[in-house]
C-alpha cells in the first residue's frame, strides 16, 4: 500500500496511490457515531474492508452492530462520519443524511443487503424479484437478466421454484432466494444483516452453506451475525461491538482463541 | 304487464333507451370521477405521510372539510362554484357565459369529493405495507419514482381494494346527486319518464334494477382484482 517507490512527480505519485486505494479497498467507515435521539448508538466505530474480506461482525444485542450495518448504505442516517465505497466517499449533508440523492442511488446498486427477514418483494415471483433490480435499476435487457437470475436460482438451489411467491416457500428457500437477488446485481460489497436469525433452527445451515461458498469464492461481505462458530469459520476479520464501541477486534483465531477484554470473554461464554 | 313492457321498451313510445341512456352518462361519470378521485387520492396520500407540515394541513382541510359537509351540499356549491369561476374567467376575457359540458362538471364535482376518501384508502394502504418492502427497495437503489411504481402501488393495491370497491359504489350511486343541478344521468331520467306516464312505481323500480345490476357486476369486477393484487399471499378461508 505504501508509495515508497519514487514517482517522477509529486502529482503522479499522489494519483497513484488513490489508483492504488480504489483497487484494493471495498469500503472504508471512519468514525461513524449514530444517535436516535439522546440514545447514542454508535460511538465512532471505523471499519475497512479490501476486496475479497469477510468482516464479521458480533455483539450482543442493543450492541448496535446492526445500526453499523445499516448506516453502511444509509438505510439509517448516520450522525457523522465518512463512508468509502470503492474509493468513493459518500457527500453527506451536515446532519448525516445523503447530499446528492443520484450518488447514493448509484452506490447503493455496488452495496446489496440481505436482510434479516429477507424482505422479498412479496407480489413478484422469485424471478420476478431476482430481475426486478437489474432490469429497472441497472437495465440489463430483460433476457439477458432473466438468464443469469436462473442462473443464480440454480445456484441456490430453487430453479424450480422460480414462479412460486415468497410467502409460499419456507424460511430457508426465502432467505436464499434474497441471496440470489443480491448477487444479481453483481455487488462489490455484500451487507449482511443477522442472514439467519429470523429462520427456524433446522434451516439455518442450508443459508450458511450458501453464503460459505461466496466467502470461498472471494466475495467481499460484511456480516452481521449470531452464529459465533459460523464467523470464526468464514471471517477474515471479526470486530465485537460493545455499547457503540468496538471492544476488540482482529483475525478470528485471535478473537475468538485468544479474547483480551473481559467484556469478549464473557460474551463468548455466553453465546458458546 | 304488457304495459309495463311497452312502457320500458327501447324504441319510441316507451321509455327504455332513456333510462339506458342515463345509465350510460351516469356510470361514465363515476368511471371519470373514481379515477380522478383515485389520482388526487395518490397524490393526497403522498402529500400527507411525507409533505412537509404546511401540505399536509392543507390535505387535512381538505379531506376533512370534504367528508363533513353532505354530498348533496358539496355538489351544490363546486357546481355553481365552478360555473361562477369559468363564466367570469370568460367574462374577463370578453367572452359570453360558457355553456357548461355536463360530464365534465359531473367528474369535476364528483371526483373532488371521491379524492378526499381516496386520500384516505390510500394513505392507509401504503401505511399497511410492512417496512420491509420499501427498506428493500431503497437498499437496491431505486430512484423514489420508480420505487413508487414498481413497490409501493403494487404492494399497496391488496390493502386497498376492499376500500376502493366501496367508494367505486359510492361513486355510482353519488351520480344520482347530479340529478338536483340538471345533469340527465339515470336518476333524472327516470323522473322525466315517470312523471310524463304517471308510471312512477314501474321506473324507478327499473332504475333500481340497474343500480343494482351495476353492483353486481362491479362486484363480479373487483373481487378479480382483488384477487391478482394478492396473488403472493397465502389465502386465507374462503379466500
Amino acid at each position: 500500500m505504501s508509495s515508497a517507490q519514487s514517482a517522477p512527480k509529486a502529482e503522479a505519485n499522489v494519483a497513484d496511490t488513490a489508483a492504488h486505494a480504489d483497487a484494493e479497498e471495498a469500503i472504508r467507515v471512519i468514525d461513524l457515531h449514530k444517535s436516535f435521539g439522546n440514545l447514542k448508538v454508535l460511538k465512532g466505530v471505523s471499519l475497512t474492508a479490501a476486496r475479497g474480506d469477510v468482516v464479521a461482525i458480533i455483539g450482543g444485542s442493543g450492541s448496535g452492530k446492526s445500526t453499523m450495518l445499516r448506516c453502511i448504505n444509509f438505510l439509517e442516517t448516520p450522525t457523522s462520519g465518512r463512508i468509502i465505497v470503492g474509493g468513493e466517499e459518500v457527500a453527506m449533508k451536515p446532519d448525516g443524511s445523503p447530499a446528492k440523492p443520484r450518488q447514493i442511488e448509484r452506490i447503493r446498486t455496488r452495496l446489496a443487503m440481505v436482510f434479516q427477514s429477507f424482505n422479498l418483494w412479496t407480489h413478484r415471483t422469485l424471478l420476478e424479484n431476482v430481475i426486478e433490480v437489474p432490469i429497472h435499476v441497472l437495465k440489463i435487457p430483460k433476457r439477458e437478466a432473466t438468464a443469469r437470475a436462473m442462473e443464480l436460482l440454480e445456484r441456490v438451489g430453487l430453479a424450480e421454484k422460480h414462479a412460486s411467491y415468497p410467502a409460499f416457500l419456507s424460511g430457508g428457500q426465502q432467505q436464499r432466494a434474497a441471496i440470489a437477488r443480491a448477487l444479481a446485481v453483481d455487488p462489490s460489497v455484500m451487507l449482511f444483516d443477522e442472514p439467519t436469525s429470523a429462520l427456524d433452527p433446522e434451516l439455518v445451515g442450508e443459508v450458511l452453506t450458501v453464503i460459505r461458498d461466496l466467502a470461498a469464492e472471494g466475495r467481499t461481505m460484511i456480516l452481521v451475525t449470531h452464529e459465533m462458530k459460523f464467523a470464526r469459520e468464514v471471517a477474515s476479520h471479526v470486530i465485537y461491538l460493545s455499547e457503540g464501541r468496538i471492544e476488540e477486534e482482529g483475525p478470528p483465531e485471535e478473537v475468538f482463541g485468544n479474547p483480551k477484554s473481559e467484556r469478549l470473554q464473557q460474551f463468548l461464554r455466553t453465546v458458546a | 304487464m304488457e304495459q309495463t313492457l311497452e312502457l320500458l321498451s327501447l324504441s319510441p313510445p316507451g321509455w327504455g333507451a332513456n333510462l339506458l341512456r342515463g345509465l350510460a352518462a351516469s356510470i361514465q361519470i363515476a368511471l371519470g370521477a373514481f379515477g380522478f378521485g383515485l389520482i388526487i387520492g395518490f397524490f393526497g396520500a403522498m402529500g400527507k405521510l411525507y409533505g412537509s407540515p404546511w401540505v399536509r394541513d392543507l390535505l387535512e382541510v381538505y379531506t376533512t372539510v370534504v367528508r363533513a359537509v353532505p354530498e348533496l351540499v358539496l355538489i351544490l356549491i363546486l357546481y355553481y362554484v365552478g360555473t361562477d369561476i369559468l363564466n367570469n374567467i370568460a367574462g374577463a376575457m370578453g367572452r359570453g357565459p360558457v355553456e357548461i359540458n355536463g360530464i365534465a362538471a359531473g367528474i369535476w364535482v364528483l371526483g373532488i369529493v371521491q379524492g378526499a376518501y381516496s386520500t384516505e384508502i390510500l394513505r392507509g394502504a401504503i401505511r399497511a405495507i410492512p417496512p420491509g418492502q420499501t427498506e428493500a427497495a431503497r437498499a437496491y437503489g431505486m430512484p423514489r419514482a420508480l420505487m413508487a411504481r414498481r413497490v409501493t402501488i403494487p404492494a399497496m393495491t391488496a390493502f386497498a381494494i376492499p376500500g376502493l370497491a366501496n367508494l367505486w359504489l359510492i361513486a355510482t350511486k353519488d351520480t344520482a346527486l347530479l340529478a338536483v343541478v340538471g345533469f340527465s344521468e339515470l336518476t333524472l331520467e327516470t323522473r322525466q319518464a315517470a312523471q310524463t306516464t304517471r308510471a312512477y312505481f314501474t321506473f324507478f323500480l327499473a332504475a333500481g334494477f340497474l343500480y343494482l345490476m351495476v353492483t353486481l357486476f362491479s362486484g363480479v369486477i373487483f373481487a378479480r382484482i382483488e384477487k391478482w393484487a394478492r396473488r403472493g399471499q397465502p389465502s386465507h378461508r374462503g379466500g
